[in-house]
């Protein structure tokens, strides 16, 4: 009975509700006859996929994004860490640093995407800085707070054997701090993605947000909506390689139930 | 009692705590206590009379208020190459192997890793860990991660094994276990013990001496030798000497109250 339930759970259930959820609205489109402007049926964004997927024009605008993503992800995420450090380890540069970080992580990075393309153009570096933006906060603030969440009987037992500051953070404070570390790049490199394509919204050339507006104004919805599948699969594609990295990596927290909550 | 051939020697030591809202709590008074080269020491007592302090203030992990604590008449400031401790949790962490765990310490005073690993090794085997050297705390049960809190404790071959609580968290059938095998470790290595316990047959059956300590503050009520046989079996307890010894100390604790002495 166990195996059979799981069983239903694990595949036929959501292969049903795929096929509700879009046979419904493949009908629904049919049914309603809605305009192809307003709603495309899935048949028609597939089509439009498979067109996407064999042009080279795709292939080009997706490689600027997704290096637009990583660069800027690498660039925000080790800005963030190191300065994470940098405040965790300082009391001193916590005080002089900390305001204005914070202070400018309440700006919204949209509001200040138009600067950013302003100093530094209408090419990826622009794209790359924006993300690199996002990226920044939640590492710095999860490094910090990673740094400070060693256990205190793990402290206490390491000082119990005579070991000096450095030693406690080497062996026991950098380790504790590998989880929210993760959870910060896991946070990061799914706003990474939003960063890229606000930054191409906001200015650009190339890439795949402006070949989205592209299509968006030539009302090629299905276009439209077939970039916007290929952008989620990136996001979700990214976001498995960091869970990836990280299992394996904190290898201690699989068995046990105690991983800190991420998106 | 040994008063200049003492070994460890807690002289008028007192503690006092500031709580956050200012106010201070007195939580030791004027502890006297000298304990003996290779002497097993049990402290005993029930909740909040300090026992805890006690011991932390030896493993130089916080400062005492007054006193003095001195280990073969060096005095005491700070933590001990001298000492190891074994926490009420085994405190492992849990990306280190169990020999790593072990290691800690050695690799803390930096001892050459040939020797410490041998050690570990030595004391794994001891301790019947034989076989699980590669494996990680979270593969081990309650009973034997304690056990290696104990390996840890003893890696780097201090004078003088801090325990508090060590089986607290453990079953009663392990916990007796965990006795006997503490005490052929005891009896193999010949270290000076001090141990909180709130079980007065655990402290009977280990001790060459048990302290009685009553809180409010924090005082020593009675210091009581233990003229038992070694090495102690478990069946020991069932003797009427060691009953004698367990409702004499069992007058300290009676019903609701604690006697000052
Ligand atoms: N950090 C602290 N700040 C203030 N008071 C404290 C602190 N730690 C302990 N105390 C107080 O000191 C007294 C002794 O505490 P301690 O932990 O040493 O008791 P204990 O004998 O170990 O108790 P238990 O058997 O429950 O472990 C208690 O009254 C407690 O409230
Ligand atoms: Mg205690």
């Amino acid at each position: 009975m166990g195996r059979g339930s799981s069983l239903l759970a694990g595949a036929v259930l959501p292969a049903l509700m795929a096929a509700l959820v879009f046979g419904g609205w493949e009908a629904a489109v049919w049914f309603f006859a809605v305009p192809k402007i307003v709603l495309p049926p899935p048949s028609a964004i597939v089509l439009a996929l498979i067109e996407a997927l064999g042009s080279s024009e795709f292939h080009w605008n997706l490689l600027i994004t997704l290096w637009e993503i990583v660069a800027g992800f690498a660039l925000g995420a080790l800005g963030g860490l190191l300065l994470g450090f940098l405040v965790a380890l300082s009391p001193l540069a916590e005080r002089l640093v900390y305001p204005y970080i914070v202070a400018f992580q309440t700006l919204p990075k949209v509001a200040v995407a138009p600067i950013i393309v302003i100093w530094f153009g209408y090419g990826l570096s622009s794209k790359i800085i924006i993300t690199a933006t996002i990226a920044f906060f939640p590492l710095l603030a999860n490094t910090i707070m990673g740094l400070r969440a060693a256990p205190a009987d793990q402290i206490e037992m390491l000082v119990s054997c005579t070991a000096t500051r450095w030693q406690v953070f080497r062996m026991v404070r950098l380790m504790a701090a590998l989880p929210y570390i993760f959870v910060g790049l896991d946070v990061a490199i799914v706003l990474s993605v939003i960063g890229a394509i606000v930054g191409e919204f906001v200015g650009a050339k190339a890439g795949l947000g402006f070949m989205l507006m592209q299509k968006n104004f030539n009302f090629d919805m299905a276009g439209t909506f077939a970039i916007l599948v290929v952008l989620s699969l990136i996001g979700v594609a990214l976001h498995a390689i960091v869970q990836t990295v990280q299992r394996r990596v904190i290898f201690w927290m699989n068995i046990r139930g105690d991983r800190p909550v991420s998106l | 009692m040994p008063q200049d051939g003492a070994f460890l020697r807690i002289h008028q030591v007192a503690k006092t705590y500031t709580a956050r809202d200012g106010s201070s709590i007195q939580a030791l008074r004027a502890i006297d206590l000298d304990i003996g080269e290779g002497e097993f020491v049990t402290l005993l007592g029930p909740s909040g009379c300090g026992k805890s302090t006690l011991l932390k203030i030896l493993a130089g992990l916080l400062p005492r208020s007054a006193g003095e604590v001195t280990v073969q008449g060096r005095s005491l400031a700070g933590p001990s190459r001298a000492l190891g401790v074994v926490f009420q949790a085994p405190v492992l962490l849990p990306w280190l192997t169990i020999l790593e765990n072990v290691l800690v310490p050695a690799k803390v005073q930096r001892i050459d890793p040939p020797l410490a690993a041998a050690r570990a090794r030595e004391l794994l085997a001891m301790t019947e860990l034989t076989g699980f050297e590669n494996r990680y705390p979270f593969e081990l049960s309650g009973g034997m991660q304690q056990r290696v809190g104990i390996c840890r404790a003893l890696v780097h071959d201090p004078a003088i094994l801090l325990m508090d609580e060590p089986f607290g968290a453990l079953d009663a059938m392990t916990r007796e276990t965990m006795n006997e095998e503490l005490q052929r470790i005891w009896q193999e290595r010949r270290k000076t013990v001090l141990l909180v316990t709130h079980s007065i047959p655990e402290a009977i059956y280990l001790a060459d001496r048990v302290v009685v300590m009553a809180p409010r503050p924090g005082h020593i009520v009675e210091v009581l030798p233990v003229d038992l046989p070694r090495p102690r079996t478990l069946e020991m307890q069932n003797t009427p000497e060691f009953g004698r010894y367990v409702s004499h100390l069992r007058g300290h604790f009676r019903a609701g109250g604690m006697l000052t002495a």
